[in-house]
C-alpha cells in the first residue's frame, strides 16, 4: 500500500488536525514507513489460521451490575481546561 | 387520498437497559443526579482506565434479542466508533460493528388500519453500545460556551435497527408502540422517552411509479424525535416534502449522500443538518481493552425462561383461552403487564372473562385516568372484584347495584362484598312486590302508558328513577319487561 498526501491529509481532517504542506511531506514519508514497517505482516503465511479478534485467547470478563464510588465532581473537572465547577466549559458548539 | 409514490420507512430505536450500574464501569444510571456527579475514570476516559463488561447488560440485551426473534451471536465482540465531540470523552464510542449480540429477528403487530391483522417488521440487528454525555448549548447567541455534563456517558444502550419494512407513518407509529410495549413487559427498559431512555430514527424516502420505472428519492435521516406523535408527524411531513422535492429538481437516490434532517416540533418541519459522514469514516475497529465474549447454551436458556409472555402471546390467549374479541384483548395487553396480571388473577378467582373484560375497560380503567392511578394502586384488589363479579353472575345483585357496591369498595378499601350487601341494603325483591311496585307506577303515569301503547317503548326508561328511589334494589332490565306485559294486560 502507497500512502499519498491526500490520504495523510483525510486522516488529519478526521482527527481535527491542520498542516502545512512541508509538514504534510513530511508526515506522509513518516506514515508511509510505518505502514511499510507494519506490511511486513502480511509476508507471514496464515493459511488455515483462524482470524482472531483479540491478541489473547480468553473471553468473556464479566463484572457483577453493582454501583461502585463515583470521582467527587471537583476531581472529575479537575483536568478540565475550563469549567464553572458543574460543567465542562467547551467552545460553542453549533449543532453536531 | 391516493399518493403516486411509497413511502419507505426503517427506524432506528435506542433503547436505554435498566441496569444499576454502567456498561462498562460501576457509575450509577440514575436519570435526573446533579452535573457530572456519576462519572470516574473509566467513563471519563481517563489515561489508564479500562472498561470491565456488565454482565446485567448482556443478559437484559439477549432476553431482548429472544423476545425480538433475533438470532443471538455465539460470539460477539466490541469495536471503537471513532469521532470527535466534547460530549464523547474519549474520542471514540465503544459499540458492536460486525458481530452484534443480536443479529436479524423480526416483530409482529397489530395493523393500525386492519382490526385483529398484523404487520412483520423485519430487524437488521441490536447491538449494545454505551450512550453519550449530554451537550447544553447556548441557542440564543450561540456565543456563551458550552457545558458538558458526563453523567450518560457509558450507559448502556441496544440499538434496535429494522429492515425498510415500514410503508406509512401510522404504521411506524403503531411498530414502535408494540415495541416499547413489548420492552416494558420484558422489563428490560422503563422506555421513558422524556428521559431519553428511547430514542428513535427514522429512514424514509420514496418510491415514486413514473413513466412505467420505480424511481427511489435519496434516503433522508430523521433526528430530534421526541414522542411517538413527532414520528408520525415528522413522516408524514417528510414524504410530501420529499415528493414535491423530487417533482422539482427530479432528485433521485445516489444523486447526493444520505441527508440528516431534524425535527422541529413546533414548526412541524423537518430541517437540514450537517451531511451524514460515510461508514468507514467512523474506522471501526475492535476494541483492544475488551475481549469477546461467548453466549453459551446456558445463558441463552436462562435468558429464555426469563422472557415471559409477550404481549402478542396475551393478546393471543385472551382470544383463544377466553373467548375475548381481538380489539379487547388488545386493550387489556396494550395496558401493560401488571394489568394483565390483575387480569388473570380475577380470572382464577372466577370471574368471567367477559364481563371481567368489560368492567375492567370501563370501570377500572376509568377509575385509573380519573385518579391518574396505575393498576398497581387501584385500591380494589382483583380477587375483590372477581368476588363481585361472580355475585353478578349468580343473579345475587344486578349489574347498577354491582357499580354501587364497586364505589362502595373505592370509598372503603378495607371492606368486603358481604359488608358492602349489608350495609348498602342490598337484598333481592320479591317477583310480587316488584309488580306492585311497577303497577303503582304505571297508575301514577298515564302519559308514559299511553307513549307505550302507541308503541314508543322508551318512554318506559322514564320510570327507572322513580322505581330506584322507592327501591334501589329493583332491577332496571326487570321493571321494563314487567310494566310492558303489566300495560299489555291490565291497562
Amino acid at each position: 500500500m502507497h500512502l499519498t498526501t491526500r490520504d495523510v491529509k483525510k486522516v488529519a481532517s478526521l482527527a481535527k488536525l491542520a498542516f502545512s504542506e512541508s509538514e504534510l511531506a513530511h508526515l506522509t514519508q513518516q506514515l508511509g514507513d510505518i505502514v511499510h514497517f507494519v506490511e511486513q505482516l502480511a509476508e507471514v503465511d496464515t493459511d488455515g489460521i483462524l482470524e482472531m479478534t483479540h491478541p489473547l485467547d480468553i473471553h468473556s470478563a464479566l463484572r457483577a451490575d453493582q454501583v461502585n464510588a463515583c470521582l467527587p465532581r471537583k476531581d472529575a473537572l479537575a483536568n478540565s481546561p475550563n469549567s464553572d465547577g458543574e460543567f465542562f466549559l467547551v467552545p460553542p458548539v453549533l449543532g453536531k | 387520498m391516493s399518493v403516486p409514490y411509497q413511502v419507505v420507512i426503517g427506524l432506528e430505536v435506542h433503547v436505554q437497559l435498566s441496569t444499576q450500574s454502567k456498561l462498562f464501569c460501576g457509575c450509577p444510571t440514575v436519570f435526573g443526579a446533579e452535573s457530572n456527579t456519576q462519572v470516574c475514570p473509566v467513563c471519563l476516559g481517563l489515561p489508564g482506565a479500562l472498561p470491565v463488561m456488565n454482565q446485567r447488560a448482556i443478559e437484559l440485551a439477549i432476553q431482548t434479542g429472544l423476545a425480538l426473534n433475533c438470532e443471538i451471536a455465539s460470539v460477539t465482540k466490541w469495536d471503537r466508533k471513532n469521532y470527535f465531540y466534547p460530549d464523547l470523552p474519549k474520542g471514540y464510542q465503544i459499540s458492536q460493528f460486525d458481530q452484534p449480540i443480536c443479529g436479524e429477528g423480526h416483530l409482529d403487530f397489530p395493523d393500525p388500519e386492519n382490526e385483529g391483522e398484523s404487520l412483520r417488521v423485519r430487524l437488521i440487528r441490536a447491538h449494545l453500545e454505551e450512550d453519550a454525555g449530554k451537550s447544553m448549548h447556548d441557542e440564543a447567541a450561540g456565543k456563551a460556551d458550552s457545558r458538558i455534563d458526563l453523567n450518560r456517558t457509558g450507559t448502556p444502550l441496544l440499538e434496535i435497527v429494522s429492515y425498510p419494512d415500514l410503508r406509512s407513518a401510522v404504521a411506524a407509529k403503531a411498530y414502535l408502540t408494540e415495541l416499547r410495549l413489548l420492552l416494558t413487559y420484558l422489563g428490560v427498559s422503563d422506555c421513558n422517552m422524556q428521559e431519553g431512555s428511547l430514542r428513535v430514527d427514522a429512514n424514509v424516502n420514496l418510491h415514486i411509479e413514473h413513466n412505467g420505472k420505480t424511481i427511489a428519492t435519496p434516503i433522508v435521516e430523521i433526528k430530534n424525535l421526541n414522542s411517538f406523535r413527532a414520528v408520525e408527524r415528522a413522516l408524514e411531513y417528510e414524504s410530501k416534502r420529499q415528493f414535491s422535492q423530487w417533482q422539482q429538481t427530479g432528485a433521485v437516490m445516489g444523486d447526493s449522500p444520505k441527508q440528516t434532517r431534524g425535527w422541529d416540533d413546533a414548526a412541524g418541519v423537518t430541517l437540514p443538518q450537517r451531511e451524514k459522514e460515510e461508514s468507514a469514516d467512523y474506522r471501526y475497529f475492535p476494541d483492544p481493552d475488551l475481549i469477546p465474549l461467548q453466549i453459551t447454551d446456558a445463558q441463552l436458556q436462562r435468558a429464555q425462561s426469563a422472557v415471559g409472555e409477550t404481549p402478542l402471546m396475551v393478546r393471543r390467549r385472551l382470544q383463544r383461552d377466553h373467548e375475548l374479541k381481538a380489539y379487547d384483548a388488545d386493550v387489556i395487553a396494550s395496558q401493560g403487564r401488571a394489568m394483565v396480571s390483575y387480569f388473570d388473577e380475577a380470572l382464577t378467582k372466577g370471574a368471567s372473562a367477559k364481563r371481567l373484560s368489560s368492567w375492567m375497560q370501563q370501570d377500572v380503567m376509568r377509575t385509573l385516568n380519573e385518579n391518574n392511578w396505575t393498576i398497581t394502586e387501584f385500591p380494589i384488589a382483583a380477587n375483590k372484584l372477581a368476588s363481585l363479579l361472580v355475585a353478578i353472575d349468580d343473579g345475587q345483585l344486578d349489574n347498577s347495584r354491582g357499580k354501587n357496591v364497586f364505589q362502595y369498595f373505592l370509598d372503603r378499601p378495607a371492606s368486603d362484598l358481604e359488608e358492602a350487601i349489608k350495609s348498602l341494603g342490598i337484598a333481592s325483591v320479591d317477583q310480587a312486590e316488584l309488580e306492585q311496585l311497577c303497577r303503582e307506577l304505571l297508575a301514577e303515569n298515564p302519559k308514559i302508558v299511553a307513549q307505550v301503547k302507541e308503541g314508543n317503548v322508551k318512554g318506559l326508561g322514564a320510570l327507572i328513577g322513580p322505581a330506584k328511589k322507592r327501591n334501589p334494589n329493583i332491577d332496571p332490565n326487570l321493571v321494563r319487561t314487567i310494566c310492558q306485559q303489566l300495560i299489555d294486560t291490565e291497562f
